[in-house]
């Protein structure tokens, strides 16, 4: 196990090491640093003065310690446009997104788990069909048109909820939460569902084959041979041993709902991360922009090591498999 | 006539693979729909500019006066705008005509490109083995552990706006799908006899991996290339939504959209409604296409 762990944190580390790397030889090599990383507006001694903090006057070796080492730090330099430290705006704007994640995997798993059983339990009737079409087009659709649709009917048309924005928000332990408001979670619902539906398309597939795999075991039959309700046997015996690969694919998709989750907060205006990273990239925010990419590579690569070593941690099949190797 | 010297009907054994997998293509009414649909999207985006109503983004045939009509509305200059116009007065049926070609263009070459550097690099994994294996895979691993649109963006920010970028970003993003698929397949065929055989010959290893390994590799190559697409497409889209990928003078079916977001609120929804619908369209009937070509050409499944 031990080894197991040190492997996976050492390819973990190789693999943002590497991210850092071609960040730098995107900004530095092909780009012109003076021109990405120093404000257009800055004055002639400010450009010095930025130039000799960020070394941008020694040779190119030499940046790249600079660079990394101010990256261990956190430092990304400032935000041009707020003059603010960027690594702080962005952590101010990750509590948004986080919320918005969360609130669509459970919307994901809410709905998809028990879909996806109906459809797995009655694969051939009207519903269960209807069940898979739309879990197709859930996956084939682009996201961002998808959440425009559901801005014209229930925005537009119905005038049922706000088209975009993210409303009052609550204090909790110093994190700023919407759903806790009536009026912050009507502004939620939206965006929240929008990022839900690929998701949610994927859990009903997953929930779907695994229910006709586990129906035709003999755990199955035999529960049903004792009498038990098929209520009971649905929600005790098959829900049980269906999660195990919908879990799994949770969790290793919570980090490309925060890659996702720049689409969907484009489209409502969502105050978090990733509208943040279209608004920079459309102001040439440079700072602001490694910040994003490197917090989100960090993101990603703790979420992957996280989710495979509780994976080898749970199914035994996998420390078995450790073991032989 | 020489036509009549030939056998009249060849053993039904001896049938060409190829027409074999037309003929199964056909058996599905969908699929053969989705193709249709799909040729018809392929003609109306490659002879837009004859086709049209009016050139979208000839300045001299758009009246300002014809700003936001919808659909339906009649006009002077072209007679009806069958699906409306937007705020400059602009058909929005010709600008659907270019912008599909835009998206089409955009995510072909992307595709041929990916297509060629994965056929390239798998191959040379799977044929060359050893440490070259290893490093090529590494690469494709940590590239697909990360979600494309994320890689995306990443590569836009960098690089800027423009279609070469997009193209660019599009086959960073997907020769890794293309590798992965083509060294599985070479790497079941290199173990098979023909392999030996040609080797035995002492054919270059130019010549052995494509002229023998590749042509075996095709049709689940096939299958990806289809389904790559569509995804190309909807990527595309995706980033010319946010403002990151196409530049504004050359407006491809995601930039329409995004275009006529801020007239949704107000109730004008043909501006980014009807782009929308042939995006998606276009997107649904490759998939039909991809789906059904999946089943035909999967071995374990044929007859």
């Amino acid at each position: 196990m031990l080894v197991y762990f040190l492997r996976r944190l050492g390819q973990s580390l190789i693999a943002i090491i590497v991210m850092a790397i071609l960040v730098f030889i995107g900004v530095y090599a092909i780009g012109n640093p003076v021109d990405i990383l120093i404000n257009p507006e800055a004055t002639q001694r400010e450009i010095d003065a930025t130039m000799q903090r960020l070394g941008l006057d020694r040779p190119l070796w030499e940046q790249f310690f600079i660079y990394f080492g101010n990256l261990l730090q956190g430092d990304f330099g400032r935000s041009f446009v707020y003059g603010q430290p960027a690594m702080e705006i962005i952590l101010q704007r990750l509590p948004a997104t986080l919320e918005l994640a969360f609130v669509a995997l459970v919307i994901a798993i809410v709905f998809g788990i028990p879909l996806g059983v109906i459809a797995g339990l009655k694969p051939d009737t009207v519903l269960g069909k209807s069940i898979m079409g739309g879990s197709i087009l859930g996956f084939s659709l682009p996201n961002f048109w998808q959440g425009l649709m559901l801005i014209l009917i229930f925005a537009v048309l119905l005038g049922w909820l706000p088209a975009g924005g993210r409303g009052p928000t609550t204090e909790v332990l110093g994190i700023r939460v919407s759903f806790l408001t009536w009026e912050g979670l009507r502004h939620l619902i939206l965006p929240a569902v929008n990022l839900a539906l690929f998701k949610m398309a994927l859990v009903i597939r997953l929930a779907r084959a695994g229910t006709r795999e586990v129906l035709l075991l003999d755990y199955v039959k035999f529960a049903r041979a004792k009498g038990l309700s098929e209520r009971r046997v649905i929600t005790v015996h098959v829900l049980k041993n269906i999660m195990i690969p919908v879990v799994t694919v949770l969790g290793l998709e919570l980090g490309s709902m925060i890659a996702f989750a720049v689409v969907t907060e484009t489209v409502f205006s969502w105050p978090g991360m990733g509208k943040l990273l279209i608004d920079s990239i459309n102001l040439l925010d440079r700072p602001v922009i490694v910040g994003y990419v490197m917090l989100t590579v960090f993101i990603f690569v703790f979420i992957n090591l996280t989710v495979d070593l509780v994976y080898s941690g749970l199914d035994p099949r996998v420390r078995a498999g450790m073991r032989n190797e | 006539m020489s036509d009549q010297t030939l056998p009249a009907q060849k053993p039904r054994g001896a049938e060409s693979p190829l027409r074999r997998i037309i003929a199964e293509f056909f058996e599905s009414r969908t699929a053969a729909v989705g193709l249709v649909i799909f040729a018809l999207v392929a003609f109306v985006a490659l002879f837009a500019p004859w086709i049209s109503p009016q050139n979208p983004y000839d300045l001299s045939q758009l009246d300002i006066m014809d700003g936001t009509l919808p659909p339906g509305s009649e006009s002077f200059t072209i007679g009806t705008y069958w699906l409306g116009t937007d705020v400059q007065g602009r058909d929005m049926l010709s600008a659907i005509m270019y912008g599909l070609r835009m998206s089409l263009i955009v995510a072909g070459t992307a595709t041929l490109l990916a297509l060629a550097i994965g056929i390239a690099t798998g191959t040379a994994a799977a044929y060359f083995g050893g440490w070259v294996d290893t490093l090529i895979m590494r690469i494709v691993d940590m590239q697909l552990s990360f979600p494309a649109i994320l890689i995306a963006l990443i590569l836009l920010a960098i690089l800027g706006k423009g279609v070469d970028k997009v193209i660019i970003a599009l086959v960073i993003v997907q020769w890794a799908y293309y590798a992965r698929t083509v060294r599985g397949n070479a790497l079941v065929e290199r173990q098979r006899d023909y392999i030996s055989a040609a080797q035995c010959l002492s054919l270059g290893h130019g010549r052995v991996m494509f002229r023998h390994l590749l042509p075996n590799c095709m049709p689940p190559l096939i299958v990806v290339a289809t389904v790559q697409i569509a995804q190309a497409i909807a990527l595309e889209a995706t980033l010319s939504f946010l403002g990151v990928g196409v530049p504004v003078t050359e407006p491809s079916l995601g930039l329409l959209i995004a275009n006529g977001y801020s007239y949704l609120l107000s109730g004008r929804y043909w501006i980014s409604f009807f782009p929308g619908i042939a995006l998606l369209i276009t997107i649904v009937a490759i998939n039909l296409v991809g789906d059904q070509l999946r089943d035909v050409l999967n071995p374990r499944l044929r007859k």
